[in-house]
């Protein structure tokens, strides 16, 4: 199929596809504490889906309904249609990878993976085609009669993979996959985990408290804290169309910015202090007259001149507080006359030493009247 | 240099220790009982110089290792020490076993207090616990009065001076050493992986023989030969509870020793049993070691 054929994966958006779980109201707490608070969300087949908050916002709770080892409050889970609430973990049709992997330490990597298949009474070449299998799709065919404590961490990552794929559940849920493996070793696994989702074609639920992991693997993120979702969508509307302040500063780099809303015609004037003019940006949603608004925008999507530019809705005069040259980018703090310090990042496309800009220059920050969003609130 | 001298220490004291009061022992075995002080003969005379140390070693023979083989007392009386050890061993763990797992299964702050209490007892001497175990097992004792009074049993149950009373006393003594190795092994597990083993398709109960179990393996291995090799030279239990139906090298040996002064053969008794105990020692380091590198 070229990519032009390809049909968008987006089964969130189609009303005909049946979810793989439903969550329906879902409360969870533990005494007084409400770990998951009224929770309701389709997940879909195929889909990675990644569960992302700040550590005690309910994500691993949820995981861990989902396996069998918590029980909801209140509410119903269901998975393909069913009401999980009265099945055991070992009956479920779920499988689950652990934060730290949980290998037994005891049986050999071919043990492990063997584990799951041997309970459900499968023996002989069926067991040890299903575990080769397991060992070609994870790299590890090498390492098959080692004992966990004898292989690496991304090693270890892999037999923990295979082990809870092996059974080959419907959903598999993944608890801090990659957080016991160093910067670039992650990277590179995070694509692997991806290749084998597709290959298998098995739903994912990933928990991270990583946003660039949830970024690069999930087809939709829930951004979650304190017990609720506080937005769901894909990696791409998160980060440009964040629902509240909180989202857009959970995830990436923002500005934000606090002003008063002035609607005019299609675009929104934002007053946002003395001796600066006023913002435009555009919103679908509808502010009153001086309305309390939060703009946020991105650090990439406002660009640093020395002359003022033409042609934009927004351009404003202030000074270079600080430069970070970070190799491949450079993040310039901006002071405004008004006191509020933009971030501005702009790739080096040239070399260092004929940059124009230094700290305490007076120079011109721009960005257009669609690069910001507007939050309520 | 400071190696050596680091490493000198521990081999010091094992040749202070072990191997020097080994090589006396050993060649009291190959003496000849004597009345005399000491009672054996031949005794090394190094005022003779290199003639009395010839004639010295001349006298030295393995008599009192065939006299061994040839009366079936002794063989008997390994024998049965070394099914009594097995069996009190086998039912040290089954007791043991289940009080160490239940400590991990505790909550927190109770686990400190429960150690304890396994610990408590070593703080009494242990002469008075097992006499105080005579007063409970007696034909008049403290148990056969419950049962009676109970109307369990009409007539008093005969437990002292019996086997029986030997495995309890021996269990209930060294019960701590079964039961200390076995909970640091079970404390030291992941509760993770018995989630991931029921995740994986498992029962509780089969959870805990593919992965509990196994992996308290070392605990249970230490415990056993903690138990097992002080058991079968036991000499104060079955002497106190066992009576004289109970056949225990140990008591032989006190016996020769003792009653019948004859030091060689009791000397040659203590070399044997420690020879059939170096086995089950070397099998003990190995494990240790095992236990080790798997870790490392």
């Amino acid at each position: 199929m070229t990519e032009a054929l390809r049909p968008v994966f987006a089964p969130w958006n189609d009303p005909d596809e049946k979810p793989l779980i439903q969550f329906k109201n879902v409360t969870k707490r533990f005494g007084d504490f409400t770990a998951i608070d009224d929770l309701t969300i389709d997940i879909f087949e195929r889909e990675f889906f990644a569960l992302l908050g700040p550590s005690g916002c309910g994500k691993t709770t949820l995981m861990r309904m989902l396996a069998g080892f918590a029980t909801p409050t209140e509410g119903t889970i269901l998975l393909s249609g069913q009401d999980i609430a009265p099945i055991p973990p070992n009956k479920r049709a779920v499988n689950m990878m652990f934060q730290s992997y949980a290998l037994f330490p005891h049986l050999s990597v071919w043990e492990n993976i063997a584990f799951g298949l041997k309970r459900e009474g499968i023996k002989g070449d069926a067991l040890n085609s299903r575990v080769d299998e397991m060992l070609r799709l994870t790299r590890l065919e090498r390492f098959a009669r080692r004992k966990p404590h004898q292989i690496s961490g991304g090693q270890r990552q892999r037999v923990a993979l295979a082990r809870s794929l092996a059974k080959a559940p419907k959903l598999l849920l993944l608890d801090e996959p990659l957080g016991a493996l160093d910067k670039k070793l992650r990277q590179d696994t995070q694509f692997e985990l991806m290749d084998i989702q597709e290959k298998t074609g098995t739903t994912f639920v990933i928990v991270t408290h990583d946003q660039e992991e949830a970024m690069t693997v999930a087809s939709r993120i829930a951004v979650m804290d304190e017990g609720r979702m506080i937005q769901v969508d894909t990696p791409a509307r998160i980060y440009e169309a964040p629902n509240t302040v909180y989202v857009a500063d959970f995830i990436g780099d923002v500005n934000i910015i606090e002003g008063r809303a002035i609607p005019s015609g299609e675009h929104v004037q934002i007053a946002w202090g003395e001796g600066v003019s006023d913002i435009t940006g555009t919103t679908d949603k509808s502010f009153d007259n001086g309305e309390k608004v939060h703009f946020a925008i991105r650090p990439e999507k406002v660009s640093v001149s020395v002359e003022k530019p033409d042609d934009t809705p927004n351009a404003f005069q202030g000074k270079v507080l600080d430069i970070a040259y970070l190799g491949n980018l450079s993040t310039y703090h901006v002071e405004m006359p008004n006191g509020q310090i933009i971030k501005t990042q702009s790739a080096n496309t040239r070399r260092l030493s004929r940059r124009a800009i230094t700290w305490d220059d007076t120079v011109w920050i721009s960005f257009t009247a669609t690069a910001g969003v507007l939050l309520k609130g | 240099m400071r190696r050596f001298a680091l490493i000198a220490i521990p081999y010091f004291w094992l040749l202070a220790l072990f191997l020097v009061p080994f090589a006396i022992v050993f060649k009291i075995s190959l003496s000849d009982i004597a009345l005399s002080i000491p009672p054996y003969l031949p005794q090394l005379e190094l005022a003779k110089g290199w003639e009395g140390f010839t004639k010295f070693l001349g006298a030295l023979d393995f008599e009192n290792f065939e006299f061994l083989m040839m009366d079936d007392l002794y063989y008997k009386a390994y024998l049965s020490s070394l099914k009594i050890a097995a069996i009190s061993t086998f039912l040290t763990l089954l007791i043991g076993y289940p009080i160490a797992y239940a400590m991990t299964r505790a909550s927190e702050e109770w686990r400190p207090t429960l150690l304890m209490l396994v610990i408590l007892p070593f703080w009494t001497s242990f002469l008075i616990r097992v006499y105080a175990w005579i007063g409970i097992l007696g034909q008049e004792g403290f148990l056969n009065q419950t049962l009676m009074f109970l109307g369990l049993t009409s007539d008093p149950l005969i437990i002292l001076n019996t086997p029986i009373a030997v495995y309890i006393g021996i269990v209930y003594t060294y019960l701590p050493f079964m039961v200390l190795p076995i909970y640091s092994a079970l404390e030291k597990l992941d509760d993770r992986l018995l989630e991931a083993a029921e995740d994986l398709g498992c029962s509780r109960i089969k959870a805990f023989w593919l992965v509990t179990f196994p992996l308290s393996r070392g605990g249970i291995i230490a415990g056993c030969f903690l138990v097992f090799i002080p058991t079968l030279g036991e000499f104060v239990i079955p002497s106190l509870l066992g009576g004289s139906n109970t056949l225990m090298i140990g008591k032989v040996l006190w016996d020769e020793f003792f009653s019948n002064r004859d030091w060689p053969l009791a000397s040659a008794v203590a070399v044997i049993l420690l020879l059939i105990l170096i086995i089950p020692i070397i099998l003990f380091q190995r494990n240790e070691q095992k236990q080790r590198e798997s870790e490392g």
